[in-house]
């Protein structure tokens, strides 16, 4: 057989929940868990609101702060450099703290959580009845074709889609498209696999108020012919997600498929605590998919706590795309190509295969 | 209605600690018994009601539980099922101390 057959379109997976075939149904049981002893891990686990109040109320009066400066700075060059900044703590900032919320583990107060969630999926453009059940699902399934309905870079990989997302361009016209289409109360097969039934009228209704508020927005626009409100409401998720899908993207591409262990195919990446705060320290996305009761302000000590039972951590951002980006363009012809992890010598669950160089 | 109960021995009083729970295992079904903060025990089935993980590896939270896999929380003293993912109530299981001794009461 010549090297070229190797590699038709035949082998491509169908990552599709709707998928006949998909990977085996894993059970809690199958996942891999560091060993931690149960008080360390209740401790690391107790919430409290003081850590996300302080880090809330900082990003919202950065918020704040740099809205007013695009404000004030409207109609001159200034404007630039402060709607960039406002943009990050809209877009960027908005998308780790959806997901904090959605795990309920940022604030102790689960008043608080509900009400932050939604403020920061609404600005993240995402449907917060919709993901609360798609990311229960992911952290069921994390990574399993057929299952996870969070796949962002299925083999082959959509490069080109990466680019695009610097402005959103990839991710938001699909999560617009979904909005319009929940609004007139139509979920489709996958959907409605993963959102109970007594749960679909509140992604309808969901999908309603952000097209109201995202449309009173644009008639505010034309109203007052100019840009300025879209420019504060809606344009920023557009215009300021790039350091999101920057960020977010180490979580999982080019690692491991259908492995019940999330050192396998999750990233944990040491950032900068500038980066850190905007990203809610999902940088430690082992960790966070491992124990996702632990809040975002107690990964840190948890990592700590496993690592000598884990890959080691990526150095940098820049070493991670180091190791992702060629994998990624390999997978674009080879759907079997993925890059293998390394467990430290003894640790626990090893396997065999799981060393073996990229 | 109480003579239809089948009264178990857990475990000692001070074997679970202050806003905590364990895994109870009896023949194929499984139990949580937790103790909050105010020292009051309380048992419930032992696996959520969304996918069946053991909460007894998840978190006390006042008299909530909360599911370690996805968050979903039941109000302990009542199993109702109090947040997302958590829609359907959780049983419950009344609970007695005898000599610094939990038991807990199952029925069919």
């Amino acid at each position: 057989m010549s090297g070229a057959a190797k590699t038709t379109t035949a082998q491509w997976r169908d990552y599709s929940l709707s998928n006949e075939a998909p990977a085996p149904a894993l059970t809690h049981e199958d996942w891999y868990a560091c060993p931690i002893p149960r008080k360390q891990l209740r401790q690391l686990s107790r919430r409290s609101d003081g850590p996300a109040l302080r880090d809330y109320t900082l990003w919202l009066g950065l918020l704040a702060a740099s809205g007013l400066l695009a404000y004030l700075s409207w109609d001159t060059w200034w404007m630039v450099p402060a709607f960039l900044v406002y943009g990050l703590l809209y877009g960027s900032c908005a998308d780790s703290r959806w997901h904090e919320c959605a795990h309920g583990t940022a604030f102790r107060s689960r008043r608080l959580n509900e009400a932050f969630y939604h403020l920061a999926s609404f600005m993240a453009l995402k449907n917060a009845h919709l993901w609360r059940w798609s990311h229960a699902r992911h952290h069921s399934h994390t990574i399993v074709v057929g299952r996870d309905p969070e796949i962002a870079f299925p083999r082959p990989p959509d490069l080109f889609g990466m680019v695009r997302n610097l402005l959103h361009l990839k991710t938001g016209p699909i999560e617009m498209s979904k909005l319009l289409r929940h609004s007139v109360g139509r979920l489709n097969e996958v959907e409605t696999d993963y959102v109970p039934e007594s749960e679909r009228a509140k992604v309808v209704w969901t999908a309603r108020a952000y097209l109201a508020i995202l449309a009173a927005v644009i008639v505010w626009s034309l109203a007052a012919q100019s840009w300025m409100p879209v420019m504060f409401v809606g344009l920023p998720t557009f215009y300021g997600s790039w350091l999101h899908h920057i960020l977010s993207a180490t979580q999982h591409a080019g690692l491991a498929e259908d492995v019940p262990d999330h050192r396998l195919s999750c990233r944990t990446v040491h950032l900068n605590p500038v980066l850190r705060f905007i990203y809610s320290n999902m940088n430690y996305h082992l960790e966070h998919h491992m124990f996702p009761m632990v809040p975002f302000y107690a990964l840190p000590a948890l990592h700590a706590a496993i690592r000598e039972d884990c890959p080691p951590p990526y150095p940098s951002l820049w070493a991670a795309y180091r190791e992702m980006i060629p994998a990624m363009i390999r997978q674009t012809r080879d759907p079997d190509h993925f890059v293998r992890r390394a467990l430290p010598a003894g640790a626990q669950g090893h396997r065999a295969g799981a060393t073996a160089a990229i | 209605m109480s003579d239809r109960l089948d009264w178990v021995e857990v475990c000692a009083v001070d074997e679970i600690d202050e806003e905590d729970v364990i895994r109870f295992d009896r023949g194929t079904k499984t139990y949580a018994v937790y103790r909050t903060l105010e020292g009051a025990f309380y048992a419930t089935d032992g696996l959520c009601t969304h996918e069946q993980i053991h909460l007894a590896d998840g978190i006390v939270i006042d008299s909530l539980i909360e599911c370690p896999k996805h968050q979903g929380r039941f109000d302990i003293r009542s199993g109702e099922a109090k947040s997302a993912p958590a829609c359907v109530n959780l049983r419950i299981h009344p609970v007695r101390i005898e000599a610094g001794r939990v038991h807990i009461g199952l029925s069919d």
